[in-house]
C-alpha cells in the first residue's frame, strides 16, 4: 500500500484530468495503531465533519471503538479523497477529556450530577422565566456542526413552542454573508453552483477564499485540473500569499476593508468593455442600468489607489473574467468577515449574472460555508430564519408553517427580523435575555472582543446552558453543562455547500452518559411540556429518522426540497444534491437553469435589505422592483472601514485560519498529528515591515488594540505590507487560565472590534487597527506551518512534517469510477 | 422666486439631521450597529450640505460648504456614559425615542427635497433638479433605516 505523510502533503498526489473529463478516483485512508482494513470489524457510512466540503467517508470500527477513516470512492464530492483534518481528526472522539456526565454549578463550582437534576434545572429555569418575563428572556445559540434533524427540532422548539425570536447559530460568524448575498441577488438562499463546475470551468475566481486550507479536497480537484491538459486560469483575491495565490494566474492583494472598491472596478471593466451577456441580462435580471451607472464611478485607477493594487493587475483580472467561457466564482471569509461584507459578496454574484454564467456546467457561484452543517443551520431554521427558506415577512408563509407544525400563526414570532447572535449578546448584556442555551459552539473564543463576551457570559443574572463534548472555555462559564454525543456516535444527515446531502450513521456508542443532541433537545421539550394547538406534544418524533420525515414534509414544495429523499436512499451510494423530488428523484446538479429563479414575490425567501443600512425591504417595495422574480443586480458604493490605522495603531489586523485546525481546536488539538503541525499561535507580517524594525523570524511580539493584547511569535510570510495576521483558533482550555488569559492573551479575538455588516449581521474580523511591538528576540523560528499560507519567506525554517505517525494510505484507481 | 429660501432651508435641515444622527450614534455606543450605521448615514447628510452650498452659489447664497462640526467633548462624554450604562435596560427605551426622532427629522428633510424638486421643475433648473434626484433617495433610506431599526428594537424594549 502506498503511504504518504499527509501533514507534509496536505493535498496528496496529483491525478491530472482535462476539461469535461471525470475526476479520477483516489481513495485515502488512515487507520490507527498499524491496523489494516482486514482488522476492521465494520464500517459506518458518514461524511467529513471538520470543514464544509462534505466528503463522503466510512468510519472504521474495531472492538466498538473508532479506529480510522476511509474516503468513499463512489461519492460525487470527493471521489475517495480526504483531507488531513479528516484523516486524523476523528481521534478526538476517543479523547479522555470527553464530557461523560452532566455538570451543574453549586457554590460557584461545576460539579457532576445526573441527567434528571441537570435537565430539571434547565427546563425549570426556562419555565420560570417564561412565566415571569415571557419568550423575550430566552435565547438559543447553536452551531454549524450539529445534524439537520437537530436543527429542525431546535427551531421547532424555539420558534413554534417557546415563541422566541432569539435563535441563531455561530454560522453568523461563518456563512451569514453567503446566505445574505444569495438572498440579495436571487431572493433566496441555495447555491447556484456545483463542485462539478470545477471539471468544466476555464476560469475559476476565488474571492477572499483560501480554498487550499479551508476545503482541501475541493482544492485538490482544482490542483488536478491545473496539472492536466487545458487547465483553467485562476484569479485570486487575498491579502496573503496563500497556496491559492501561488497557483493563480493573477493575484490581487487588496488593502483589507476595500473589497467593494475592487469589485466595483472589476465590474467597471467588465461592463465598460461590453463583456456582458445582454440577452441574458435583458431576459432575466432587473437593476442593470443602476449597476452600470454606479460602477462608472470606480475606474481601475481609483481602485488601484484605494486598494493599493497595481492597476494593470486589476485590468488583467477583469480581462480574464470578462473573456471566460465557463466561469466559476467562489467566495469566503476574506469577503464575509470583512467590511461591507454583503455588498462585496453581491458584486461577485453580479459578475456571474451580467456574464450569464449560471445554471450550466462550469458556470456557477459557490458562496462557501465554513462549517460542515452550516447549510442545514440555514435551511432548517436554526439561524433564526424560518425553516425551508420561508419568508418571515410573508404572512402566507407563516400560515403554511403553522399548518405544518399545527400551531397558531401568532405563536411563530415574525414581527421583525430574527435576532442575530451579536444582538442576542447585546440583549444579554443589558439584561433582557436571561437564559442562553448554547449548543456545540464556543463563543468565549470565537466571538469578537473577548473581554466583553466573557463578562456577558459570566453574569450571575444570565442562566447559561452549554451542550458540548468537551469542557470548552464557554462551558467553564456555564450554569449547566450537558455532555453530548458527536459525529460517529449518533445518526443524522447533513448538507454541504453544493447542496449534497449525506447520511452519517452511528458507528459506536457515546462515552459515559453522553447523549445525542437530538435526544437532549426532545427531553427539554417534554420537560417544558410544549404542545401543539390540539394539545398533542409539539415534537412528534423521538429519533433522527422521524425528525427527517418531519423535515421532508416541511421542506416539500420549497427550494430546498428533501421530499424525494430517505435514509434508505442515502445509504450505500453517493450523497445526493437537493432539491430531490418525485420529478427529480436523483437530485439536481444545477439550479437556476435558463434563468429560472426562486425570486417570485410570493415564493421568495427574502425581499432583500439595504446594503448600507441593513433595513429590510417590505413586500410592496420588492414587488414593485421585481414583479416577475428575476435576479436582482444590486449596486453598492464603497465606504471606508470603521476602524482606520493611525500613528498609535499603524497595522491592519486580520484574523483567519490554518489548514490543520478547526474553529477553537477543541477537536483538532486533540489529534496529535494536527496539533503537532500547528501547536501554537503565531503572527504573520511582511518581510519589509519586519526588516524596517529589525525584527526576525521567531521574535516574540505583542499585538495590541484598544480592546486587548496578544503575544505571538513572528512568522515572516508573503502577506502584504502593513497587515498583521493572527490565526483565531488558539484559546485557553489547554492553558493555565482555562477560560481566559492568565497573564498575556493568545486568542486573536481579544483584539477584534465589535462591529458587523448591517445586512448579513456577520461580525467583522478583518479590519481592526493594531500596534505591534517586540518583547524579545526569538531563539528559533515560530511554530507556524510551512506548507500553507503561513509559508516562511526564509529558507532556514524546518518544513512541517508529520513523520511516520502521519503516514496515510493513498490508492489510485485504475480507470475512472464516476 | 423663493428658490433660495428652499435651498437655505434644506441646507439647515440637512445640517441638523447630520447632527441628530451623530448625537444618536454617540448616545448608543454600546449598541454597535446603531453607533456605526448612524455615523455612516450622517455622512450622506453632510455630503448633501456641501452640494447644497455649492449649488446655492448660483442663487446668490453664501452657505457654508463645511458640515457643522464633529462631536465635541460633550458627545465624547455621552459615548463613555453609553458604555458605562450598557448594562442597564433603560437605553432600550431611549433608543426607541431617538429613532423616532431621527425618523421625524428625516421625514422633514424628505419633504424639503420634495419642495425643492417641485420648484426646480417649475423653474426649469436642471442642475437643481438633478441634485434633488441624487440626494433625496439617501434621505428616504435614512428614514427607512430609522423605521426598520425602530420596528426591530421595539419588541424587546417594550415586552421585557
Amino acid at each position: 500500500m502506498p503511504r504518504i505523510d499527509r501533514i507534509a502533503e496536505p493535498w496528496g498526489s496529483r491525478t491530472p484530468y482535462g476539461p469535461g473529463e471525470t475526476w479520477p478516483v483516489r481513495v485515502d485512508s488512515y487507520l490507527a495503531d498499524g491496523l489494516t482494513e482486514d482488522d476492521v470489524d465494520r464500517w459506518a457510512q458518514s461524511a467529513t465533519i471538520l470543514h464544509s466540503n462534505g466528503d463522503g467517508l466510512d468510519i472504521a470500527v474495531k472492538d466498538d471503538r473508532i479506529v480510522g477513516v476511509r474516503g468513499r470512492a463512489v461519492d460525487r464530492v470527493n471521489h475517495g479523497r480526504l483531507g488531513p483534518k479528516d484523516l486524523y481528526g476523528w481521534q478526538a472522539n476517543n479523547s479522555p477529556d470527553r464530557l461523560t456526565k452532566p455538570l451543574i454549578r453549586r457554590d460557584g463550582e461545576l460539579v457532576e450530577t445526573d441527567w434528571d437534576t441537570a435537565m430539571d434545572a434547565v427546563a425549570g429555569r426556562c419555565r420560570e422565566l417564561l412565566d415571569e418575563q415571557g419568550p423575550s428572556s430566552i435565547a438559543f445559540y447553536t452551531t454549524g456542526q450539529l445534524f439537520l434533524e437537530e436543527y429542525y427540532t431546535l427551531g421547532l422548539i424555539a420558534h413554534g413552542g417557546i415563541g422566541t425570536n432569539h435563535v441563531d447559530g455561530n454560522t453568523r460568524l461563518c456563512t451569514a454573508t453567503a446566505a445574505a448575498a444569495l438572498k440579495e441577488t436571487f431572493a433566496c438562499d441555495g447555491q447556484p453552483g456545483s463542485y462539478t463546475d470545477i471539471d468544466h470551468a476555464d476560469v475559476i475566481a476565488l474571492y477572499g477564499h483560501n480554498m487550499a486550507e479551508t476545503q482541501t479536497v475541493l482544492w485538490t480537484r482544482i490542483l488536478d485540473r491545473l496539472a492536466g491538459p487545458n487547465p483553467p486560469q485562476v484569479v485570486c483575491v487575498d491579502p496573503r500569499e496563500t497556496p491559492v495565490a501561488r497557483a493563480a494566474t493573477v493575484h490581487l492583494a487588496p488593502r483589507p476593508g476595500t473589497n467593494v472598491m475592487l469589485m466595483n472596478a472589476l465590474l467597471h471593466e467588465i461592463i465598460g468593455n461590453g463583456w456582458v451577456d445582454r440577452d441574458y441580462v435583458d431576459a432575466h435580471t432587473v437593476g442593470f442600468d443602476e449597476l452600470a451607472k454606479r460602477v462608472e464611478d470606480y475606474p481601475p485607477e481609483v481602485a488601484a489607489e484605494v486598494c493599493d493594487v497595481p492597476v494593470e493587475d486589476i485590468r488583467k483580472a477583469a480581462r480574464i473574467i470578462g473573456h471566460a467561457r465557463r466561469l466559476l466564482s467562489t467566495v469566503l471569509q476574506g469577503f464575509y468577515q470583512s467590511h461591507q461584507a454583503t455588498a462585496a459578496a453581491v458584486q461577485v454574484n453580479n459578475i456571474n449574472v451580467v456574464r450569464g454564467m449560471l445554471g450550466r456546467p462550469g458556470c456557477g457561484i459557490l458562496q462557501m460555508n465554513g462549517q460542515p452543517t452550516a447549510q442545514n443551520t440555514r435551511e432548517a431554521g436554526a439561524d433564526g430564519d424560518l425553516p425551508a427558506f420561508r419568508n418571515w415577512s410573508n404572512d402566507s408563509h407563516i400560515k403554511d408553517l403553522a399548518r405544518v407544525w399545527n400551531v397558531d400563526p401568532m405563536d411563530i414570532p415574525h414581527y421583525s427580523p430574527p435576532t442575530h447572535a451579536m444582538q442576542m449578546f447585546r440583549y444579554a448584556e443589558e439584561g433582557s435575555i436571561r437564559f442562553l442555551y448554547v449548543t456545540a459552539t464556543n463563543p468565549a473564543v470565537s466571538l469578537p472582543e473577548l473581554a466583553r463576551i466573557r463578562s456577558i457570559l459570566a453574569q450571575d443574572r444570565l442562566f447559561l446552558v452549554v451542550q458540548d463534548i468537551f469542557l470548552s472555555e464557554t462551558a467553564q462559564l456555564a450554569d449547566v453543562v450537558l455532555p453530548a454525543a458527536t459525529w460517529g456516535e449518533k445518526t443524522g444527515t447533513f448538507t454541504n455547500v453544493d447542496r449534497t446531502v449525506h447520511l452519517s450513521e452511528k458507528a459506536v456508542d457515546p462515552p459515559g452518559e453522553a447523549r445525542p443532541d437530538l435526544d437532549i433537545l426532545i427531553d427539554f421539550a417534554h420537560r417544558l411540556d410544549l404542545r401543539d394547538k390540539d394539545g398533542e406534544p409539539l415534537v412528534k418524533w423521538s429519533d433522527p429518522e422521524g425528525a427527517f420525515e418531519g423535515w421532508k414534509e416541511c421542506s416539500k414544495g420549497r427550494p430546498c426540497d428533501y421530499s424525494g429523499l430517505s435514509y434508505d436512499k442515502l445509504r450505500g451510494g453517493s450523497g445526493i444534491q437537493w432539491p430531490v423530488t418525485e420529478e427529480h428523484p436523483d437530485g439536481t446538479e444545477h439550479i437556476y437553469v435558463d434563468g429560472q429563479f426562486w425570486a417570485e414575490p410570493s415564493y421568495c425567501e427574502s425581499y432583500g435589505r439595504d446594503l448600507v443600512t441593513g433595513a429590510p425591504l417590505d413586500g410592496t417595495e420588492y414587488r414593485a422592483l421585481n414583479p416577475s422574480g428575476r435576479a436582482v443586480l444590486k449596486a453598492a458604493g464603497y465606504l471606508p472601514p470603521h476602524e482606520l490605522v493611525s500613528e498609535e495603531f499603524p497595522f491592519q489586523l486580520i484574523t483567519g485560519r490554518t489548514l490543520y485546525h478547526f474553529h477553537t481546536r477543541t477537536k483538532t488539538a486533540r489529534a496529535p498529528q494536527l496539533q503537532a503541525a500547528a501547536p501554537e499561535v503565531w503572527v504573520e507580517m511582511a518581510a519589509s515591515d519586519a526588516g524596517d524594525r529589525g525584527w526576525a523570524e521567531g521574535d516574540l511580539l505583542e499585538i495590541r488594540t484598544p480592546r486587548g493584547r496578544v503575544e505571538a511569535r513572528l512568522r515572516i510570510s508573503g502577506i502584504r505590507p502593513g497587515v498583521a495576521f493572527l490565526p483565531f483558533h488558539y484559546g485557553y482550555w489547554d492553558q493555565p487560565g482555562g477560560d481566559r488569559p492568565d497573564g498575556h492573551g493568545r486568542a486573536a479575538n481579544e483584539l477584534t472590534l465589535t462591529d458587523w455588516d448591517p445586512c448579513s449581521k456577520q461580525p467583522i474580523f478583518k479590519t481592526a487597527a493594531a500596534a505591534v511591538t517586540r518583547l524579545a528576540a526569538g531563539d528559533g523560528p515560530s511554530a507556524a506551518p510551512t506548507t500553507t499560507g503561513s509559508r516562511p519567506v526564509s529558507a532556514d525554517v524546518p518544513p512541517t512534517r508529520g513523520g511516520t505517525a502521519a503516514e496515510a494510505v493513498e490508492v489510485l484507481a485504475q480507470g475512472g469510477a464516476r | 422666486m423663493k428658490l433660495g429660501l428652499a435651498i437655505e432651508e434644506l441646507h439647515r435641515s440637512e445640517n441638523h439631521l447630520a447632527r441628530v444622527l451623530l448625537a444618536v450614534s454617540d448616545r448608543h455606543k454600546a449598541d454597535h450597529e446603531v453607533f456605526y450605521v448612524a455615523r455612516d448615514i450622517a455622512g450622506w447628510s453632510q455630503r448633501h450640505v456641501t452640494e447644497l452650498a455649492r449649488v446655492g452659489g448660483d442663487f446668490g447664497l453664501d452657505l457654508d460648504p463645511e458640515p457643522e462640526g464633529e462631536p465635541g467633548i460633550l458627545e465624547k462624554i455621552q459615548q463613555a456614559t453609553s458604555d458605562l450604562f450598557g448594562r442597564r435596560p433603560e437605553p432600550g427605551l431611549l433608543l426607541l425615542a431617538d429613532l423616532r426622532h431621527v425618523h421625524r427629522e428625516a421625514a422633514g428633510v424628505s419633504l424639503d427635497w420634495e419642495l425643492l424638486a417641485q420648484a426646480a421643475q417649475g423653474a426649469r433648473k436642471r442642475e437643481l433638479l438633478a441634485l434633488a434626484e441624487r440626494c433625496h433617495p439617501d434621505t428616504l433610506r435614512q428614514m427607512r433605516w430609522a423605521n426598520a431599526k425602530l420596528k426591530e428594537s421595539a419588541t424587546q424594549a417594550l415586552v421585557s
